[in-house]
């Protein structure tokens, strides 16, 4: 038969052959069967050694020419088929976005250590180091050294639970000053955070709770730097903006003493719920360290003066997260825990 | 404390409203915190007079023509029994606001708003009030008891608005008064304050008499506890005439919350109130003896107070008694005994001052409680206490309620302090401390507005404390006087200009248990905080034996309850109580942990301090088992850069099974299993709970150092070895052999476990993968060679075989 209609022949039957074609993989089978290794138009070029010399060069154009044109057919039709394969992909692939996502089980931290977590990183930054005192503590760190001796009417101002005459749970992270004086020299700077107790159970106050004291013992302390620090607090732990203003107050181991407000982060101390209309929110207790105290610790209270700051971690967790039953905090319900991602 | 504006307005000049004064007392350190409006619920009542009069037929009615005055002229149908005409009484117009009353025309039930009204068909506009309907009581008005109208005299203008002539425009200042400043439980040191910050003089209350000399029988006064009682003043009123109080009084008593007795009674009432000194007026004709003798109780003595209470006391308490008996417990209460009556004609008048912690155990350990006891716990100071005295017996003779003698017998102690303490402060210093500059001037001006006697030379003050002024101790406190009332806005804040710089931060320690937080919550777990105390009984719970280490309890000798009474040995119970909250509000599963203290007294009862041991507590529930536990319990390892041992253990709280301690380096470090289905059942819990706890102390000694081990040079080999044992043969037993076999094992890793059909009874078949890791050679030639010795030491000692 002449090359030319071999050539026609087989390209009859590919034609026919691709006409019920739906899928690339029968394409592909079909372009193996003609044009893989053994395939039809591949024996076909095998056929050239048997054609005459002087005609090889005319037949072999034909055979090349037929063969790039098949291919160029098969490839065409392939992408055909991909395109609409892809797209029935697509169409059969389509998910709805709006279902829930599958997520690792993240736990919690506790409020407490969030917050305590925050304070620490803000007065670690001033140069403050981090020290954590015993709980069961005696009278002498509790009280006596904190100036406040036995028959002072500032006892009742917490009640103490005792365990024995002399051993109590602590009620106040300050005990932890004189602990730090006592085996330090100035300059002191220095965070106290942990557990205290007072005999007191309703919806403000628990047996036990957790406060961060702040202290500062160096040349030249004053009452200024005292504020200039909280100011710097504030603002870190409630927001740009936030004010602090200190009014007059009594502890027996500051003098001067004062409480400490900050202007209401809410309603910015135009006056509102949270803050009872007074634009206000009490945050902590602070002072200027009591000679005597200094004294007691064997710092000479002429050369070096310093300031102490004390506050509850519960409260600031309250107030900064809005939690306005301190119960919560202690009962350890999972609905509640898991709010606290941070 | 409760001051009375009109009551502060005796000693000072006050010409700014109320609420103008609560802002100034608040800045110099007096938080107010209630500022009560005495007649904040009535209004549009005003005096009218009866012109009319008649009464309705077959009722207790009269209908009546009541004039206002400017107001006009009323019909009022009123029902009170001492209506009638010509009678001036307070009339709530319509639209006034008044106190509704029960059917004793008394007991206040709430405010109402007169109405436009008919009763029995009579018209009436307004109502003719009673006293309690308008809240005035009869220390308050003469009369204001009467459940009829409140009579007014002929004087009171009609149509005039009665709050002021009843005293009904007057503001309560309740003051939160610092610990420090005793000298201010009283309305006259709250009025020395005022005049301060208002920069006014305070006018000091009359404290002139004139005693009547004569020849008295003496009254000796004994004091035998000088240091629980450093000063007793004892002074002698006979001719005593007990009668009613003068409606000032009674109204001064009645603003602060008190009702009239008698006058005796009534002025160491309000002296007590306008001076802050206790005092006490004994019938002296009930006293044997005629004399006072001040001494601690004799175990076991016995008295009964004014309110009927009998205590019996101990050596611990004061008491003040006659030449046989105690007549008073010191500072707070009298006693029955020696009552003032209306019978008694001669009295003695007593001012101590008696140590605030004498008070305070006393009171609290019988119970007792009163205003004294209240003022004596804080502190008293003898500068008081002498013009205290002097001020009853001034009212004594104002009231015209007795004769005051000359025989006052005032007995001081070494304890005694009589003299104004003198100090001098280095204006410099003051500023150093605050960190300003206040003038000197000003600083002088403002000690001298609170009394202090002050000669400036220089940079120094030479000072003299008022007597009143015990808290004053250094210069610190002399500056909190300046700042107090130079103002605390004056403050700016100031970034420790002086301060050396230092490193802050956490402590690797406290760093590492931040880590282990983060670590379990980042795993899954929330955080929990739970009390350092329970009960003993939530030991029995757990089934804790009654020999148990455990039971080592150190005991609160106050605790608030039972339940919150021992500092726990364990967090088990604790966070057992989480689990069962949980499940009991519906919260079905659930992990949690918390690191926080146990309490393990080295003796008990306890001596000296305890050791305060960190321990973390793992808590599972619901969907979780027990290999969710160990997984933690890996993870912590993995973190420590250590490896755990697990042996299968018993404990009372765990299922037999399923509970096993964890070991590192040899040393016991904690345990975890599945709660007994015992307790289980117990609690009436329907999901299976998981604890566990880990002596964290012990742990941390355990952590290692990260280092990196170099990657091998040449590849590791991975083996599976399937093996058949005998059922009670565990995993770690082949772990641990098969590590010991060959030093290249670096992992050996159960991938899984059968029992069944294929497998002969009695043994299970389990599938470890086994990696070995080179070090410097290649020894994938030799795996083949470590297997066979696996193998054979496994088939040696455990009786294992390859399947």
């Amino acid at each position: 038969m002449d090359i030319h209609e071999r050539i026609k022949e087989i390209e009859g039957r590919i034609s026919e052959a691709l006409k019920g074609v739906r899928l690339s993989k029968h394409l592909q089978e079909i372009k193996m069967k003609f044009l893989g290794k053994t395939g039809e138009i591949s024996e076909l070029m095998k056929g050239m050694r048997d054609v005459p010399p002087e005609k090889r060069r005319e037949v072999g154009q034909q055979l090349n020419e037929f063969r790039g044109r098949t291919e160029e057919k098969f490839n065409a039709l392939n992408e055909e088929l991909k395109a609409e394969e892809l797209k029935a992909r697509y169409a059969a692939e389509k998910t709805d976005v709006t279902m829930p996502g599958i997520r690792g089980v993240a736990g919690s931290f506790h409020p407490n250590t969030l917050v305590r977590d925050e304070l620490v990183s803000i007065f670690s930054g001033m140069g403050f180091e981090v020290f954590e005192g015993p709980e069961i503590e005696n009278d002498y760190y509790n009280f006596t050294a904190l100036n406040t001796p036995k028959d002072h009417p500032a006892r009742d101002m917490q009640d103490t639970f005792y365990i024995t005459g002399d051993l109590l749970l602590r009620t106040q992270t300050s005990a932890g000053q004189i602990r730090v004086m006592e085996n330090k020299k100035p300059p002191i700077k220095i965070l106290s955070p942990g557990k205290v107790y007072r005999s007191d159970d309703d919806a403000t106050h628990s047996p036990m709770f957790s406060q961060m004291e702040g202290l500062v013992v160096d040349r030249g302390i004053t009452l200024c730097d005292l504020k200039g620090m909280l100011d710097e607090f504030a603002r870190k732990v409630f927001g740009e903006g936030v004010k602090t203003r200190l009014r007059p107050s009594y502890f027996p181991f500051t003098e001067p003493s004062v409480e400490v407000d900050v202007s209401c982060f809410e309603c910015g101390g135009k006056g509102c719920r949270l803050c009872k209309g007074t634009g206000w929110i009490e945050v902590l207790g602070a002072g200027m360290v009591n000679r005597r105290v200094l004294e007691g610790c064997g710092v000479d209270p002429d050369v070096y003066t310093g300031f102490a700051f004390g506050m509850g971690i519960e409260r600031i967790a309250m107030l900064k997260y809005g939690i306005n039953n301190m119960k919560l905090l202690f009962e350890g319900d999972v609905r509640f825990l898991k709010q606290f991602k941070d | 404390m409760k001051a009375p504006l009109s009551w502060l307005k005796d000693y000072v000049d006050i010409d700014i409203p109320a609420k103008e004064l609560m802002d100034k007392l608040f800045s110099c350190g007096f938080e107010v915190e209630e500022l009560i409006e005495t007649g904040k619920d009535i209004s549009g009542v005003v005096v009218g007079e009866v012109i009319e009069c008649e009464p309705v037929e077959g009722t207790h009615l009269h209908v009546c023509k009541v004039d206002c005055g400017k107001e006009g002229v009323f019909q009022i149908c009123c029902g009170a029994d001492n209506v009638k005409k010509g009678i001036k009484a307070p009339v709530a117009l319509v639209g006034a606001t008044v106190y509704a009353t029960a059917k004793d025309h008394v007991t206040v039930e709430g405010v109402m708003t007169i109405k436009k009204g008919k009763l029995r068909g009579i018209e009436s506009d307004g109502m003719l009030c009673s006293g309690a309907e308008i809240g005035v009581n009869g220390d308050m008005f003469d009369g204001g008891d009467y459940c009829g109208l409140l009579l007014l005299p002929q004087s009171f203008e009609n149509g005039a608005d009665v709050k002021p002539l009843l005293g009904l425009d007057d503001y309560i200042f309740d003051i939160a008064v610092t610990a420090n400043r005793p000298d201010c439980q009283s309305i006259f040191g709250i009025a020395r304050e005022v005049a301060a910050v208002l920069k006014k003089e305070v006018k000091e209350p009359d404290c002139s008499y004139t005693p009547q000399k004569g020849a008295y029988e003496d009254i000796k006064i004994l004091n035998e506890a000088p240091d629980l009682c450093p000063r007793y003043i004892g002074h002698y009123v006979k001719d005593v005439k007990i009668a009613p109080s003068p409606l000032w009084m009674r109204k001064r008593l009645a603003a602060c919350g008190l009702r009239s007795i008698s006058n005796v009674v009534d002025i160491t009432n309000f002296v007590l109130l306008e001076m802050g000194q206790p005092m006490h007026a004994f019938d002296l004709s009930t006293l044997g003896g005629r004399e006072i003798v001040v001494r601690r109780a004799k175990e076991g003595e016995k008295i009964v107070t004014l309110d009927g209470n009998e205590f019996s006391l101990t050596a611990e308490n004061l008491v003040i008694c006659d030449g046989e008996k105690p007549c008073a417990l010191a500072g707070i209460m009298g006693g029955l005994n020696s009552e003032i009556e209306d019978g008694t004609t001669e009295v003695l008048f007593e001012a101590a001052k008696f140590a605030r912690d004498s008070v305070r155990k006393t009171s609290r350990a019988l119970g007792q409680h009163s205003d004294s006891s209240a003022i004596f716990e804080k502190g008293v100071n003898e500068y008081t206490t002498e013009k205290a005295m002097a001020r009853a017996l001034n009212l004594i003779e104002k009231l015209g309620c007795g004769t005051v003698t000359d025989l006052h017998r005032d007995v001081m102690t070494p304890y005694s302090h009589t003299e104004s303490k003198k100090m001098c402060v280095s204006i410099e210093k003051i500023n150093a401390l605050l960190g300003i500059e206040v003038p000197a001037e000003t600083i002088t001006e403002i000690l001298k507005n609170l009394q202090f006697g002050v000669e400036r030379e220089g940079d120094s003050l030479r000072l003299t404390v008022p007597r009143w002024r015990e808290d004053i101790d250094l210069y610190p406190d002399i500056a909190e006087e300046v700042i107090r009332f130079y103002g605390y806005d004056k403050i700016n804040g100031t970034f420790l200009p002086s301060a050396q710089i230092t490193n802050g931060g956490y402590s690797e320690e406290q760093k590492a248990a931040n880590k282990l937080k983060r670590t379990l919550s980042g795993k899954g777990l929330y955080e929990i905080s739970t009390y350092s105390f329970y009960s003993e009984k939530d030991l029995d719970t757990l089934h804790i034996a009654a020999d148990s280490p455990l039971r080592k309890l150190i005991r609160i000798k106050n605790p608030i309850s039972e339940e919150l009474s021992v500092m726990r040995t364990t967090l088990a119970p604790s966070l057992l109580q989480v689990i069962v909250r949980n499940l009991r509000k519906g919260n079905m599963e659930g992990k949690v942990y918390e690191l926080a203290k146990v309490y393990i007294p080295k003796t008990l009862p306890l001596e000296g301090f305890p050791e305060e041991r960190d321990t973390l507590s793992l808590g599972m529930w619901g969907k979780y088992g027990f290999f969710d536990m160990k997984g933690v319990f890996e993870d912590i390892a993995d973190l420590m850069h250590t490896r755990f041992e697990f042996a299968p253990a018993e404990r009372e709280f765990l299922h037999p099974g399923k509970c096993a301690e964890v070991f590192s380096d040899g040393v016991k470090i904690g345990y975890f299993g599945m709660l007994s289905p015992e307790i289980a059942a117990e609690l009436s819990l329907d999901r299976d709970a998981y604890l566990g706890e880990i002596d964290y102390e012990e742990l941390k000694k355990h952590a290692r150092a990260f280092r990196y081990s170099p990657l091998p040079a040449f590849p590791e080999e991975t083996r599976d070895l399937a093996l058949i044992c005998g059922k009670d043969v565990t995993c770690g037993e082949i772990e641990k052999e098969i590590y010991a076999a060959c030093k290249f094992v670096s992992e050996v890793k159960l991938f899984d476990v059968y029992e069944g059909e294929q497998i002969e009874s009695g043994k299970k078949s389990m599938a470890f993968s086994v990696t070995f890791t080179p070090k410097d050679e290649d020894i994938s030639a030799r795996v083949d060679g470590f297997v066979k010795k696996i193998l054979g030491n496994l088939k040696f000692k455990l009786g294992a075989e390859l399947r």
